[in-house]
């Protein structure tokens, strides 16, 4: 270990500080009894009870779980199959350039390019049907179309490290094609195809921009709903459903790198 | 050239290439497909709306025109204003500001990190993620409460003059970019860390040896070294900080508008959805141009 | 160039004229060999010289662009690797890290749906035959270097193979190591009567194992035979700098031998060139203090280098290496007399100039 540069060590505490002030502003203000104004009133968890007696928050986060929950697990499939087609077949090197450059597109492209040509491709899709009115299937049709590409790139990087020598020697003991996928490449893909649902998880339950140009009024999601509160002034009830979703998200964390580290 | 019903082995099995390629297609299909139908062709109907004009109740009228961009550029009947063009540049500005903060507060807190004992490291990387992580909207409107009127911050503020007594530190440019470089400090110290965690701290005292300044010790031995963290993290954060509309809605208001601030307003409220396309592939534009900028730049660097 | 006189068996494993290529680099030029079954058959090689490549194309992971592959008589050069019974040892084993040892092992009989009670039985005995009956539930990231070894061993083992394959499977092992790895599995070939194909560049390990060995380079079989032969007669210098050491002399015919830079040294046989090299190791150069009656050289140490089991003196002029028991110490500066045998000097057939 090092000695470290007093300055550099102040600058990354001060870094940290900047980091979390915010956050512990809401943290402090959600159990603040005060029902507006920054004094101190009490220490009072009545805000985090409220929470669950408002409707609208209840519908919101049952939206956010089932938006994330049949998101991520159409677009963990289809990412799976594609980081596979992608990765373990002799294409041109022009094809796989092409597939390439389609998949890096929702990573590298500002998400509200993607969430406008969203909007104007699903009305023009209203025009031929219905169902492509704003809500829950566009929204959900919207987050797997980003989440297909982070799926797809971290299962691929997986197939790249586990490497050629593992299939050949299955086929030196007499693997057929099916039993090779099932007996050895998916269990070793498990934990990329894990890592990846994960990833599509979080941030389906994350996104604000494509989910907001998507949504129609019956399917508001947690974010979406905090959005529009803050904006007609911030309440206590509302620091205590922000505190609630970071300390998921604090669990979530954990647990990810917990699963990662084991493997 | 191989033909295509040439036999070969391909990771142990023997067959033809005719029959990979037909394997393949058939398992790329569900996801191209997918990706074809609301990305690419999406993305190509944006290109078209942007060429369209919009009807007196806000639908489409399909009379294609260049309006929209020579709304863009400024020509307006009124004569030429840039508002739009300067909303355009501003974005670039923060964005350019923002990735800048972000890497010269990243570089120490990832040197502090990296210099922490085994066991400490892991939890100071959980507390960097954990922001990283959080919703962004949460994030955003958090700084209200930092800036609020009663707190010594716009207190101090409203002494100096800049902000009238009594008033909330925001909405302005300073909180937009308190809220952009809070919100994306992590998309740079993450990658970087994973380079800098692999420095050779060696060549880095070797380089101290020769050089008697810090500032090439710097870029002599750190900058080249760390270079691949460093560009995931520029990249990760100059592109999506060009079209965030969060942080510039809730902590800039009217007053300081950027580019997603001016989309979403044309699809929401403004109901012009042709303009909004154009404004967006104007981004798009300078989404491209950095990107290329991005990959000039390292190769230039990767010759020194 | 014939590298291939050797017992040819309508049994064992056969190449003929295999030719590889992989975009411009020629990997494999006309390559013939008849491996005899039960053999222990060792390509030895710098790396490059396709010896890994040929025995691929044995395990039908890689097919030759021309030439055929024979095993037991019959013709396997477009059967796919699933049916041939042909199991490879891999240079860093290809464990399957999600399964245990038992299961690893187990894993050829499973794919071709054997019976439990089967399976049991035949991996128990290889699970013992290789000291891995403890390890049988770990799983191979538990294992030492050694231990993943034998278990990919036992993996290919239990399929009982026409042909074993192994590619460079000593290379991850350390050196103290591999040299009891090397005779354990030279007894093990020997009590289980298969035929084993080695790929190494290691030359003691091919001089320990094989029954016989080819030396390849550059695509190309240099020259093939028993260790024995092949090392008292090289049939070019690569061969004999490759196997062991030694010391290379160009000459130019004369009558009852050749004329040197130290002489004229006899021969027991008559070089089928004019010009060449003859070659003659360094433990087979004698060394006293009285001048030999026949090709006697004075020569002066220049260096001596102690290893343990021997003395390796520099002379000049040469430079020549000579190999001396750890008993005979002969210090720089002495000038002493050199006995260079007629029938220890090797003709180097293939070495023309």
């Amino acid at each position: 270990m090092r000695r470290q540069h007093p300055l550099i060590v102040a600058i990354s505490y001060l870094t940290m500080v900047f980091l979390y002030l915010p956050l512990a502003g809401v943290a402090v203000f959600s159990v603040n009894a005060a029902r507006r104004g920054m004094v101190w009133k009490g220490f009072t968890l009545k805000w985090y009870l409220k929470l669950f007696e408002n409707d609208w928050i209840l519908e919101a986060a049952w939206n956010t779980l089932v938006l994330a929950v049949v998101s991520t697990i159409i677009a963990t499939i289809l990412g799976t199959i594609l980081a596979i087609a992608m990765d373990r077949f002799p294409w041109r090197s022009r094809t796989s350039n092409f597939l390439d450059i389609i998949l890096h597109i929702p990573v590298i492209i500002p998400d509200i390019i993607l969430a406008a040509s969203l909007v104007v491709a699903f009305g023009l899709l209203r025009l031929a049907s219905s169902i492509f009115e704003p809500g829950l299937l566009n929204m959900i049709i919207g987050h797997i179309t980003f989440q297909i590409a982070f799926v797809a790139l971290v299962v691929r990087s997986r197939l790249v490290a586990i490497g050629s020598e593992v299939e050949e020697a299955a086929r030196d003991l007499f693997a057929t094609n099916w039993y090779l996928l099932r007996k050895v490449m998916l269990p070793l893909l498990m934990p990329g195809i894990i890592a990846g649902a994960m990833l599509a998880f979080t941030l389906s339950l994350d996104d604000f921009v494509i989910s907001f140009f998507t949504a129609g009024p019956e399917s508001q999601t947690l974010p979406l709903f905090i959005f529009a509160a803050v904006r007609r002034g911030v309440t206590p009830q509302i620091h205590a459903l922000s505190t609630l979703i970071m300390l998921i998200t604090v669990v979530l964390v954990v647990l990810t790198e917990r699963f990662t580290r084991h493997r | 050239m191989k033909r295509a019903d040439s036999i070969l082995t391909w990771y142990g099995e023997l067959t033809t290439r005719q029959q990979l390629l037909k394997r393949g297609s058939l398992l790329l299909t569900p996801g191209m497909l997918w990706l074809m139908l609301f990305l690419v062709l999406p993305s190509l109907v944006l290109v078209v709306v942007s060429v369209v004009t919009r009807g007196a109740y806000g639908q489409l009228e399909w009379t294609f025109t260049l309006e929209n961009y020579k709304r863009l550029a400024g020509f307006t009947l009124f004569g030429w204003t840039p508002d739009y063009l300067m909303i355009l540049w501003r974005s670039v500005v923060v964005a350019f500001f923002t990735t800048l903060v972000s890497v010269i507060l990243s570089y120490p807190l990832c040197f502090f990190i990296a210099g922490r004992p085994e066991r400490s490291r892991y939890m100071w990387l959980t507390l960097v993620i954990i922001p990283f992580w959080t919703n962004m909207v949460i994030r955003a409107y958090a700084w209200f409460l930092i800036l609020s009127p009663e707190l010594p911050f716009a207190r101090l503020a409203a002494i100096l003059g800049f902000i009238p007594d009594g008033a909330p530190l925001y909405p302005n440019a300073f909180a937009v970019y308190l809220g952009m470089v809070s919100m994306f400090l992590p998309f740079v110290t993450l990658p970087l860390y994973a380079s800098v965690e692999r420095l050779d701290w060696a060549l880095v005292e070797a380089a101290q040896d020769l050089y008697a300044s810090r500032v090439r010790t710097f870029t002599q031995a750190i900058l080249p070294q760390t270079m691949p963290g460093l560009s995931v993290g520029i990249i990760l954060t100059f592109v999506p900080a060009m079209g965030m509309f969060v942080v510039p809605d809730l902590l800039g208001g009217a007053k300081y508008m950027l580019v997603g601030n001016l989309i979403q307003q044309q699809f929401g409220a403004s109901r012009d959805w042709p303009f909004g396309a154009a404004i967006s592939m104007g981004l798009m534009v300078l989404t491209m141009i950095g990107l290329q900028i991005y990959r000039r730049k390292g190769k230039e660097i990767e010759v020194i | 160039m014939n590298p291939n006189q050797d017992p040819t068996t309508d049994q064992g494993l056969t190449v003929k004229h295999i030719c590889k290529q992989f975009g411009d680099v020629i990997a494999l030029d006309d390559v013939t060999l008849n491996v005899a079954s039960g053999e222990f058959f060792t390509l030895l090689g710098p790396s490059g010289c396709g010896k890994t490549t040929l025995l691929r194309i044995i395990a039908g992971l890689e097919l030759a662009d021309s030439g055929q592959v024979f095993s037991g008589g019959k013709d396997i050069t477009r059967l796919p690797a699933i049916k041939r019974q042909v199991n490879t040892v891999f240079q860093s084993y290809a464990l399957f890290p999600h399964l245990t040892i038992y299961e690893n092992i187990a894993f050829g009989l499973r794919s071709r749906k054997f019976p439990d009670a089967e399976i049991k039985k035949r991996v128990n005995r290889r699970l013992e035959m290789l000291d891995l009956s403890p390890m049988a539930q770990r799983h191979p990231h538990q294992l030492s270097g050694g231990q993943k070894q034998r278990v990919a061993l036992a993996r290919a083992l239990v399929n009982e193979p026409d042909v074993l394959l192994l590619d460079e499977p000593m290379s991850a092992l350390d050196a103290r190591l591999r040299a009891q790895v090397q005779e354990d599995l030279r007894r093990l070939q020997r009590k289980l009567g298969r035929t084993f194909i080695l790929v190494t560049h290691d030359q003691s390990e091919a001089l320990v194992c094989s029954d016989r060995l080819a030396v390849m380079r550059q695509g190309r079989v240099v020259q093939c035979g028993s260790p024995e032969e092949v090392y008292d007669n090289p049939t070019d210098s690569f061969v004999a700098k490759f196997l062991g050491a030694a010391n290379l002399i160009p000459c130019t015919k004369a009558p009852g031998g050749v004329q040197t830079a130290f002489g004229f040294l006899a021969l027991d046989k008559q070089p089928s060139w004019q010009e060449g090299t003859v070659a003659i190791r360094p433990e087979w150069i004698g060394i006293g203090d009285k001048e030999p009656e026949r090709n006697g050289i004075r020569a002066r140490v220049t260096e001596i280098i102690y290893r343990g089991t021997n003395f390796d003196l520099w002379l000049e002029p040469g430079p020549l290496r000579v190999r001396t028991s750890s008993y005979r110490r002969i210090d720089p500066g002495r000038e002493v007399w050199l006995e260079l045998a007629s029938k220890e000097l090797v003709i180097l057939e293939d070495e023309a100039r």
